[in-house]
């Protein structure tokens, strides 16, 4: 079998919107120069979608596209459009005519199964959001040394020395003594956890909340599981209990 | 092929120059074509130690810069003469060292024959350190066995990993050797003092060396003859010791034990 020259996939992006709230463009262009004055570099080349629920009348999409692209924008489409005329005109501009999830379940012209379809897409996205292959460090992290593991979970098959840090979005574990920093769920995942084979950690952080040195020390020492219960870390002897 | 082997340990005043000297010395002793190379620009020691302060004309930073050629600035040792010294300069700083220079020196020494290239390191982790350790092959991480003297070590080792030309350049990595100086295994039976054990379980690398605490180290460093010398000393046997490991030899660790102090000397405290 030839592999196909070329593939179709849905994929997701976020893209900005610019709500139009009046037929005004001047008064848009005036903003949108406001707006890329304030950050020049954020906004640069950035793609944008408007959205034109709001406008009742007639509108000049030539002109819209105009302004949008003057500012370093790239015009991706227009969406929420209120009628079949301004889809016409629309793409006479040259200007692709999108539907959002929700504008689609309230479609104008509603298809019987499609606002199910929607939802049920929408749900599959819940169930199963992207995983990310856990980062795994092989050896000693040493002191100075900084290990991020982002949007994953994080395991050293080796000791983290003191002054060092290990940092994970995800759960850590860690195969070895833990003399420096672990600090797990770095963007709030709160059910994050740290597991060790020996504690002797500068600090310990879950979701933010963290023990140092001290502290830990009156906690906690050997193997064990850290885990968050009520914004208060709790220690678990790593141990099988039959 | 030359064997550029760093000194190097992070903090100061632990043995780095002591350990250079004592085993390039030692190297040569076993006939082995050895240079030591003083990067410790501007607190120039090695020349020192080593008993040849007197015979220093051309430095290693006039080399790079191209002021003196290598064989003039190379000071040959006076007991062995398979042995080279490569003194730094007194009156530059750190910032005198390029990576390009420092290259050029390392390969023509190479050319010379020079078996071991011995690199002894300053102090701290900035250019001076970056220098001495980029282009290692193998590293001696001299430590005491004390916290602070560990945590720079540990420092030195993550920087050997991700800093040295080897860790750059995805090749082999750096071949790392722990040489503990100043061990007094009365002061780790008391508690004052980590033990050989507690030192490698926190840098688990392996052990080249356990240099016990000595007078014989003040007493060769002050006369300018390198403590392996001493072969009647118990630091100078350690480093003779370390040597053997260093070339692939298999040797029992010694020294890690209090000595028994026999009827004698507890009689006349000897």
């Amino acid at each position: 079998m030839s592999q196909p020259a070329i593939e179709f996939k849905g994929t997701n992006f976020t893209l900005s919107v610019i709500h139009l709230q009046n037929n005004d463009l001047d008064a848009l262009n005036e903003k949108l120069m406001e707006k890329v004055a304030a950050a020049p570099s954020f906004f640069n080349c950035a793609p944008m979608v408007v959205n034109i629920s709001k406008i009742e009348t007639e509108l000049d999409f030539d002109k819209l596209k105009q302004i949008i692209e003057d500012q370093d924008f790239v015009m991706v489409g227009v969406t929420g459009c209120r009628d079949k005329a301004q889809k016409i005109s629309a793409r006479a501009a040259g200007i692709a005519v999108m539907t959002s999830g929700a504008d689609s379940k309230r479609a104008i012209e509603p298809q019987v199964k499609a606002p199910k379809a929607e939802t049920r897409i929408e749900e599959t996205k819940l169930v199963s959001p992207k995983r990310l292959a856990t980062k795994v460090v092989h050896g000693q992290v040493r002191s100075g040394q900084q290990v991020y593991a982002k949007d994953t979970d994080l395991v050293v098959i080796g000791s983290v020395s003191n002054g060092a840090e290990v940092i994970a979005d995800g759960d850590i574990h860690i195969y070895g003594t833990l003399r420096g920093r672990a600090i797990a769920g770095a963007q709030g995942e709160a059910n994050s956890k740290i597991y060790c084979q020996q504690l002797q950690a500068e600090l310990v952080s879950i979701a933010g909340n963290y023990m140092v040195d001290d502290q830990l020390k009156s906690m906690a020492t050997g193997s064990q599981s850290i885990s968050l219960e009520q914004d208060q870390l709790q220690f678990k002897a790593l141990t099988i209990t039959l | 092929m030359a064997k550029v082997i760093v000194v190097t340990s992070g903090k100061g005043g632990v043995g780095k120059t002591t350990s250079s000297a004592a085993i390039g010395t030692g190297l040569a002793l076993r006939g082995h074509k050895t240079v030591i190379i003083d990067f410790d620009i501007g607190l120039r020691n090695l020349d020192l130690i080593m008993g040849c302060e007197r015979r220093v004309v051309y430095d290693f930073v006039n080399v790079i810069k191209g002021e003196s050629n290598l064989k003039q600035s190379l000071i040959k040792d006076k007991r062995v003469d398979t042995l080279f010294v490569l003194p730094a300069s007194q009156t530059r700083d750190k910032d005198a060292l390029s990576k390009e220079g420092v290259a050029k020196v390392l390969e023509d020494l190479a050319e010379e024959g020079f078996e071991f290239i011995i690199c002894d390191s300053p102090a701290g982790i900035e250019t001076g350190a970056i220098m001495a350790l980029y282009f290692a092959d193998e590293a001696i991480v001299t430590t005491n066995p004390e916290v602070s003297s560990v945590r720079d070590s540990d420092r030195i080792l993550g920087m050997l990993a991700s800093k040295s030309k080897r860790a750059e350049q995805g090749l082999e990595p750096v071949k790392e050797h722990l040489l503990l100086t100043r061990y007094n295994p009365e002061r780790v039976k008391r508690g004052d003092m980590l033990s050989v054990e507690d030192v490698q379980d926190i840098l688990a690398i392996p052990i080249l060396g356990v240099i016990p605490e000595s007078p014989a180290v003040l007493k060769a460093s002050n006369s300018g003859e390198p403590v392996i010398y001493d072969s009647e000393s118990d630091a100078g046997q350690a480093y003779a010791d370390a040597v053997s490991r260093l070339i692939g030899e298999e040797m029992p660790l010694r020294f890690l034990e209090e000595e028994k102090k026999g009827l004698f000397s507890r009689l006349f405290g000897g």
